[in-house]
């Protein structure tokens, strides 16, 4: 089975988040990158499939130079071979459009990547990618096994999870507990130096959407403290205060 | 002309967050000077059907399929394709949900259209075409440009008030064409929970994190939620030592909520965990060690044992209903 992994590089989920350039640029300053723990996610398991039944698996991440690193610690995970795409990722349809034609160049069965990115929390690529290559899409998957040629898997719904089965080749968005992240090991740290990272070029410069200015929310006021023996006051402010109750 | 609106249900009733996608349509629609038509999926009763009139639909298409009452992401989508064709449509809203997200980006290739996420607010259509809609797991957010002719939003909730005013919408059985690559994907069976509010949806959630010391107290943390009508969520520790399952843990990886009303009991407040409930109206901690982060996110705020403070608590709510 040949598997795709889609990665992306993002702050750290500890981050705090700030703009710069006039609230135009993110701001990188003192921000750690990391896999999207949902690719994390996917990630995990798509070593462990490869485990279970062989075959290869590849990671891509569409990014500039500065992603390397993530994708050299996706390689320290487990993935065989790297696949970046020299190219900012300016929307999901820009994404969409690169990885659905390296993932049909590569004839790949099974292609995963996390539910959403956590920078921008769109989870359209992998419906993008399935729709584009007239794939079925599943999303959020948080089970999935590999029986022969069907994939089996539980999907989270609203208040519960669906069970389901589709044929590969598809696409699925994962989330936990679809596996455990992984620690990448010293082995895997060295041996990720000399695997094959390949830089590619964007195919399709398309996109639909381009974000005009980044904006943070207003800031908290001060808690409001009851006394643990007056819950009443709790109540009373709940109701005709904040007039939720 | 009309704007067109994706409804879902569950079992054979129409979501809340659905029909506030409707009132967003209505709003939108009103700015513009057109109509809103909405379609629905599946075994649904006319009395549900009439929700979405109140909400601010004038016309209803409705796709009685059997085979559409399960939400198979292909077969949605290229049902909610035919229905946008038939009316016309350049502009498509649905809620931000599991199904939703799946089924809206497969649709935005199928129609060509820009597609946001989390909007959170109605679009500012001055010069261009701008959406506002929440970034970084509601810690920003991002004015979005538009640039496609046909566009979708995925509405997050509390966007706009639901609307139970609106009058009554006509309703057209809707025949769509669909084939069996559509229902590629077979659900083999449903693991739901059942008579309970559903969490991402409630308007008012109570969750329980370590602090509770076991599963054995969350009976605490149910009799209260139940005096408020709400629904119960938990911490990631407490959802990954299997003393509440998955579908309740609340944070960044986990359900985001919107309610307008949090209780957070027993949890110290992560910024992982604060990141699946920042967008609540209100805030309510409730913590014994003073100095727990949440406190500092919160509105209001009771230091104390939940042991003592929970049955007082729920006494209280209890009291003034």
């Amino acid at each position: 089975m040949k598997i795709l992994v889609c990665i992306t590089h993002v702050p750290d989920t500890t981050s705090k988040i700030q703009f710069t350039d006039n609230n135009t640029k993110f701001d990188k300053n003192g921000v750690q990158f990391i896999i999207g723990p949902y690719d994390d996610y996917a990630l995990a398991r798509a070593v462990e499939l490869k485990e279970q039944s062989g075959g290869s698996l590849t990671v891509l991440n569409v990014g500039e130079a500065e992603t390397e690193p993530t994708i050299r610690k996706a390689l320290a995970i487990g993935a065989d071979e790297a696949i970046r795409v020299n190219a900012f990722p300016k929307d999901s349809l820009f994404v969409a459009n690169q990885i659905a034609h390296y993932a049909k160049e590569g004839g790949y069965d099974l292609i995963l990547m996390g539910r959403e990115s956590i920078d921008f929390n769109g989870g359209m690529v992998h419906g993008m990618v399935g729709e584009i290559l007239g794939m079925p899409s599943i999303s959020p998957v948080m089970k999935l096994d590999i029986e022969g040629n069907i994939g089996k898997m539980a999907r989270e719904i609203e208040g519960g999870k669906e069970y389901l089965e589709v044929s590969l080749p598809f696409i699925a968005g994962c989330q936990e507990p679809i596996s455990e992240w992984k620690i990448p090991n010293m082995r895997g740290i060295m041996s990720a130096r000399t695997k094959p990272l390949n830089v590619v070029e964007a195919i399709s410069e398309e996109t639909s959407t381009a974000v005009d200015a980044f904006q943070l929310p207003p800031a908290k006021g001060a808690v409001k403290l009851i006394d643990k023996d007056n819950v009443e006051e709790l109540v009373k402010l709940l109701k005709n205060e904040a007039k939720v109750l | 002309m009309s704007i067109l609106v994706y409804i879902e249900q569950a079992e054979g009733a129409i979501k809340k967050t659905s029909l506030e996608a409707v009132s967003y349509a209505r709003a939108l629609a009103d700015n513009e000077g057109t109509g809103v038509t909405a379609v629905a999926m599946g075994s649904i009763e006319n009395s549900q059907l009439a929700k979405v009139g109140a909400a601010g639909a004038d016309k209803v298409l409705h796709v009685n399929n059997e085979r559409l009452n399960a939400g198979i992401i292909q077969a949605h989508a290229s049902a909610v394709a035919q229905a946008y064709k038939k009316v016309e449509a350049k502009t498509l809203i649905l809620a931000k949900s599991s199904l939703g997200d799946a089924v809206a980006a497969r649709l935005a290739i199928k129609l060509n259209a820009g597609l946001v996420s989390n909007v959170t607010d109605l679009p500012d259509t001055s010069s261009g075409y701008k959406v506002k809609r929440s970034i970084y797991t509601g810690k920003a957010f991002a004015e979005t440009s538009i640039s496609t002719e046909h566009k979708i939003l995925a509405v997050k909730k509390n966007a706009v008030d639901l609307k139970t005013d609106g009058v009554e919408a006509e309703v057209e059985l809707f025949e769509v064409a669909l084939s069996e690559d559509d229902f590629s994907a077979k659900i083999t069976s449903t693991d739901q929970a059942t008579g309970d509010v559903l969490l991402p949806e409630a308007d008012i959630v109570v969750s329980g994190g370590r602090g509770m010391k076991g599963p054995e107290n969350w009976n605490l943390i149910e009799d209260l939620a139940k005096s408020l009508g709400a629904a119960t969520g938990c911490s990631k520790p407490v959802s990954d030592i299997g003393w509440r399952p998955h579908h309740e843990h609340v944070g960044q990886t986990g359900v985001k909520v919107a309610p307008t009303l949090y209780i957070a009991i027993g949890i110290s407040g992560a910024i992982q965990h604060l990141a699946g409930v920042n967008s609540s109206k209100y805030i309510v901690v409730i913590n014994k060690d003073a100095d727990a982060p949440f406190f500092k996110a919160a509105d209001y705020g009771i230091v104390g044992d939940a042991f003592e403070v929970l049955p007082k608590l729920t006494e209280a709510v209890k009291a003034l209903k």
